[in-house]
């Protein structure tokens, strides 16, 4: 009798104190979802979900008009490969660009944060000049680069007479492409400047003042000790501006439209028009995926590369 | 490194203002041109304006419509800033503080999300946006900044709250505070210095963004900035006296936005680009 009292006593607490567990997970699910299910919504509608469709109509002739959206295969695909000479030059111009945007750029706001980091008086004035043109967006900078390149360099070289000054820029293949990165530079060196000066301040001045005491010059100060202990920053500049000189679109629009004869159009501006001025969509979307692809390829390999650095060093 | 003011110094302080007056070179191009006539212009860019011709301002102002598009520009980037806020700071707080797999994966997803370019999202974007009733609207424009924006900003806010002590959350729920009111009265509040930043960085992303703003609205009386600004010049080609009254328009607005807040907006860029 006693045993079967206490059992039942037993299975009455378990199911009493089960009730308010489950209620309490229940709640604090509900809770969970409060919280974390407004971003989580808005993500998966604006960038998840066209992401899956896109790949899906990759493989389609999808005209974005038409309500029928055929199947295709891999026809989108091997037409890119096969006969698409304009994407592929974009994709060359764009690589090449990426290459020499980002080496220029970094060493130019590598160099104002040295400059910056030596007790100048002006410092915090030409920090502010440095930075300015990185908080107007690329499409005014574009704009404001074409007056110059087209009026501004032309009556400096009738003053200067310099040759530099002299040249066609937008209007010949070579230069033009130089105008971008020229742009680009003056863009986005600010802001690499200012993630350098972040990082050279966290640098030990004793350790420099024990090195420079033992005899090193400001040249091994700087690359025996000084960049190997910036490393990540390093990292951060080249992951953000091989990014940002990837996917260039609205600097690239507004200044040569992507010409001359379309030797500047960039990937992001070639996909553009494929999908809505020609209305391939199909096509513009299997271009995007590709440039997915290779821009994650692109950034992986380098954080991969540069983390192994800092590992290292 | 060294406090003293040296030679070397000197020099190095010689050299930056040369290149610092470089840089400013196009901004003073396009201050002198936008006042001078049109034939002043092609007669000599670099000289200075023997008459200051405003006019070319007054004709801007109403071809543009740059009050329209002014506040255009302003509600997108305020509304989307504080929805982004609000949504991602309620994420981030929740997902660290219920550790286990699930926040974990749901993390991994937002952060690997920011590789993704926004060529490779648009196209179908349009037609989701289309079906949603989301095109040539303001707020759906501003819904679309929301789930753009999410990772970044996610992102900042998930290792900053990792920062904050979990003690004072604790005991304001023993006292029975709701979990909403422990969230927006003791943590929000403490999340200011990111905050800032998330604020910063989305402002400027937003507030100059072109393409999805171009792909989203297509009454000309919702355009932003940059829309009204490049319909401008597609209209008026190589008309420089009024083009450049428009840029300087169009810049000035984000240049007083950044010379107010040049500091918390430099050590912003900072921070939030380490993390």
């Amino acid at each position: 009798m006693e045993t079967k009292i206490q059992t039942g006593l037993v299975n009455n607490e378990a199911q009493i104190k089960s009730v308010p567990k489950k209620k309490v997970k229940y709640k604090s699910l509900l809770t969970y979802a409060a919280f974390v299910g407004p971003a989580l919504l808005f993500f998966l509608v604006i960038q998840i979900l066209p992401f899956l469709m896109g790949v899906y109509y990759s493989f389609t002739s999808w005209n974005g008009v038409s309500s029928v959206v055929e199947w295709v295969g891999i026809e989108n695909y091997k037409q890119i490969f096969s006969d698409d000479k304009t994407f592929f030059n974009s994709f060359m111009f764009t690589t090449k660009f990426m290459f020499a945007a980002v080496i220029i750029s970094n060493l130019i706001g590598f160099s104002f944060a040295l400059l910056l980091n030596a007790a100048l008086k002006t410092r915090n004035i030409l920090r502010t000049v440095f930075f300015i043109p990185n908080v107007i967006g690329g499409l005014l900078l574009g704009f404001i680069w074409q007056f110059i390149f087209v009026k501004g360099f032309a009556s400096i070289g009738n003053i200067t007479d310099i040759g530099f000054f002299k040249m066609p820029w937008l209007g010949d293949e070579k230069t033009a492409f130089w105008g971008i990165v020229i742009v680009f530079a003056w863009q986005i060196s600010g802001y690499m400047m200012v993630i350098y000066v972040a990082a050279l301040q966290g640098v030990d001045s004793s350790l420099l003042e024990a090195a420079r005491i033992d005899g090193a010059s400001s040249w091994t100060l700087l690359t025996k000790i000084i960049i190997p202990l910036i490393l990540p920053a390093f990292t951060i500049c080249f992951f953000l501006t091989i990014s940002m000189a990837f996917k260039i679109f609205d600097l690239n629009i507004s200044l040569t439209g992507g010409g001359p004869f379309n030797s500047t159009q960039s990937v992001a501006i070639n996909i553009y028009q494929e999908a809505f001025q020609n209305n391939r969509y199909g096509l513009g979307t299997a271009k995007s995926i590709l440039f997915f692809v290779v821009v994650a390829i692109f950034t992986t390999v380098q954080v991969r590369l540069t983390k192994k650095k800092e590992v290292e060093a | 490194m060294g406090n003293q003011y040296t030679k070397k110094t000197f020099v190095l302080e010689i050299v930056g203002i040369i290149v610092g007056l470089i840089f400013l070179i196009p901004f003073y191009f396009v201050l002198i041109n936008s006042i001078k006539p049109f034939a002043a212009i092609l007669i000599d860019a670099a000289a200075w304006p023997k008459e200051f011709k405003f006019s070319n301002y007054a004709k801007v102002w109403n071809v543009i419509n740059f009050p329209r598009a002014f506040w255009n520009s302003l509600v997108i980037t305020v509304m989307s800033n504080i929805g982004l806020v609000v949504i991602s700071s309620m994420a981030a707080w929740k997902m660290v503080r219920t550790p286990g797999k699930f926040s974990k994966i749901l993390f991994i997803i937002f952060v690997s999300a920011m590789v993704i370019p926004f060529q490779t999202v648009m196209i179908p974007l349009m037609k989701i946006g289309g079906t949603l009733g989301l095109t040539n609207s303001l707020p759906g424009l501003i819904i679309m900044y929301f789930g753009f924006g999410v990772p970044i900003t996610l992102f900042l806010y998930h290792g900053f709250v990792k920062t904050v002590p979990v003690e004072i959350e604790e005991s304001a729920m023993i006292d029975g505070c709701s979990q909403f009111g422990v969230f927006w009265r003791i943590v929000f509040p403490l999340l200011k210095p990111i905050t800032i930043t998330v604020i910063i960085l989305n402002t400027l992303w937003i507030w100059n963004d072109y393409l999805l703003p171009l792909l989203v609205l297509q009454d000309p009386e919702l355009r932003t900035i940059p829309l009204a600004a490049s319909s401008f010049f597609a209209q008026y080609t190589k008309q420089w006296d009024m083009g450049l009254a428009a840029l300087v328009l169009g810049i000035t607005p984000i240049i007083i936005f950044f010379l107010f807040l040049q500091k918390h907006i430099i050590k912003g860029i900072a921070s939030g680009s380490i993390k």
